[in-house]
């Protein structure tokens, strides 16, 4: 079932962020929503996913949905390690080791064991972006998930991300149109 | 860096050895300068003396009579505290409820409760009560604080990937409350003794400390009240480090992490 927005709307104080916005996110595709700094992007998936509540408008097709997230902030346990971080957010049936081997695949691997705290932010982003790909989920929603990754990383995440949303409906916040590109993702632009 | 700590720590901990013989000493000098055992008995007589009561087993009993009722009173409020903090945390309506309840118990003067509640209950189990009454507020409010203070980004993220009750206790309530009932044990102990102690000087339970020193008063034995005052700092921060420890056992990952965390 695909989702529809219907004339969203929302202000902070006086501010008017979101006026009327209108989308349809069709089930199984990928898209990509742009914009300047300060648009309203983070602010139009938080009410996707409930976070917070649209003053005006309607959302169809997200009942019972299960999302997966990548925060603009991680929002990682920060005195977990990387391995546990994800576990929490996976079934029971997951495998430690699957989720090693994740971690491991967007080169992780001397870092499996330590507090996600000791990380660099370019690792703990890898992290956050790992736990929502291995999270049980039909939609998965990601703001800004390479920030502060070096070009050669943010390449070879773009083509991880690629391979584990296969079928997934997928909606990623950039500000670069490489990104789209890579990820063949329709785009969805917003003004401010 | 680390050498550097350890050479910092070791300095710290020769002021505070330092500090510690300071007073001793003063203690000492005081106590001769006075030169009367009856007003100021010196630092070694009140150890010879605790020696000495170390080898009586009634010394023993005694203290195993007063730990085991204050200390079943501490860990009463330990349970009840908490249950009460989450179920104010849960609903406001509790929370209404339950903070009148704990101001008033917070404002009475000690010996105000221990008064009324040897009219209630006899006084071989009043410590138990009076030790409840000065932990449960201490209790109450500092996990009622750490509930406050979990991470509203974490719940949310909690809440988008649907993690269930214990998930959510585990992963954001529990690292968010420790430090807190850290410091609330540390707290606690030391009041619940401290009340427990003066309930028994009042209500004179045969075979507890408090008769104990009240008989010392009495005869005007001052180094057995100096002895008897050091064996319940004693045995409180014994209590005390022994749940700590319990504490640390079961959340040994989070508590070392969470420091550090702190820290940052
Ligand atoms: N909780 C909030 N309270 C007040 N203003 C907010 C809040 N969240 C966002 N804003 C404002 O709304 C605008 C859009 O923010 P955001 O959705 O984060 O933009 P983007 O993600 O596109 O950079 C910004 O001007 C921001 O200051
Ligand atoms: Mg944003």
């Amino acid at each position: 079932m695909d989702i529809r927005l219907h004339h969203i709307n929302k202000q902070f104080d006086e501010k008017q962020v979101l006026k009327d916005v209108n989308m349809t996110i069709v089930e199984g595709d990928i898209y990509c929503i742009m914009g300047a700094s300060g648009a309203g992007k983070t602010t139009l998936v938080n009410i996707l996913m409930g976070i917070i509540k649209q003053d005006a408008g309607e959302i169809t097709g997200m009942n019972k949905r299960k999302i997966a997230a990548v925060f603009q902030e991680d929002r990682l346990i920060e005195h977990w390690d990387a391995v546990k971080n994800i576990l929490l957010v996976c079934n029971k049936s997951m495998d430690e080791s699957k989720v090693k081997d994740a971690l491991e695949e967007v080169g992780l691997k001397d870092h499996l064991k330590k507090p996600v705290m000791d990380l660099s932010g370019g690792m703990r982003r890898r992290v956050a972006v790992v736990r929502a790909l291995m999270a049980d989920s039909e939609l998965i929603i990601m703001d800004e998930p390479f920030k502060g990754l070096d070009e050669a990383l943010k390449q070879q995440m773009i083509q991880y991300v690629k391979k584990r949303t296969k079928g997934k409906t997928v909606i990623l916040i950039t500000h670069d149109k490489e990104e789209a590109l890579g990820l063949n993702a329709k785009i969805i632009s917003i003004l401010s | 860096m680390i050498r550097m700590k350890k050479i910092i720590n070791l300095k710290n901990n020769r002021f505070k050895i330092l500090a510690v013989c300071f007073w001793f000493l003063l203690w000492e000098v005081g106590s001769r300068v006075v030169d009367q055992e009856i007003l100021l008995a010196s630092p070694t007589e009140v150890l010879l003396t605790l020696l000495e009561l170390c080898r009586e087993i009634d010394f023993w009993v005694t203290i195993f009579f007063s730990s085991k009722r204050i200390v079943t009173g501490f860990l009463l409020a330990l349970c009840i505290g908490t249950f009460w903090a989450v179920l104010s945390y849960k609903s406001r309506l509790v929370y209404e409820l339950v903070t009148p309840f704990i101001k008033v118990v917070k404002a009475t003067p000690v010996a105000s409760f221990i008064i009324l509640a040897l009219i209630w209950i006899s006084s071989k189990n009043l410590s138990v009560l009076i030790s409840f009454f000065m932990v449960v507020p201490v209790i109450f409010s500092n996990v009622l604080q750490g509930l406050n203070a979990t991470d509203e980004k974490l719940l949310q993220m909690a809440k988008v990937y649907r993690l269930n009750n214990l998930k959510k206790i585990k992963a954001i309530y529990i690292p968010s409350i420790l430090p807190y009932l850290i410091s609330a044990v540390s707290v606690g102990m030391g009041l619940g003794f401290k009340a427990g102690i003066a309930a028994e000087v009042i209500g004179i339970p045969a075979n507890s400390i408090g008769q104990r020193m009240y008989e010392a008063k009495l005869y005007l034995m001052t180094k057995e009240l100096f002895a008897w005052s050091l064996v319940i700092i004693l045995i409180s921060i014994l209590f005390e480090k022994a749940i700590l420890i319990i504490i640390h056992t079961l959340y040994k990952e989070h508590i070392q992490k969470l420091r550090e965390l702190n820290r940052k």
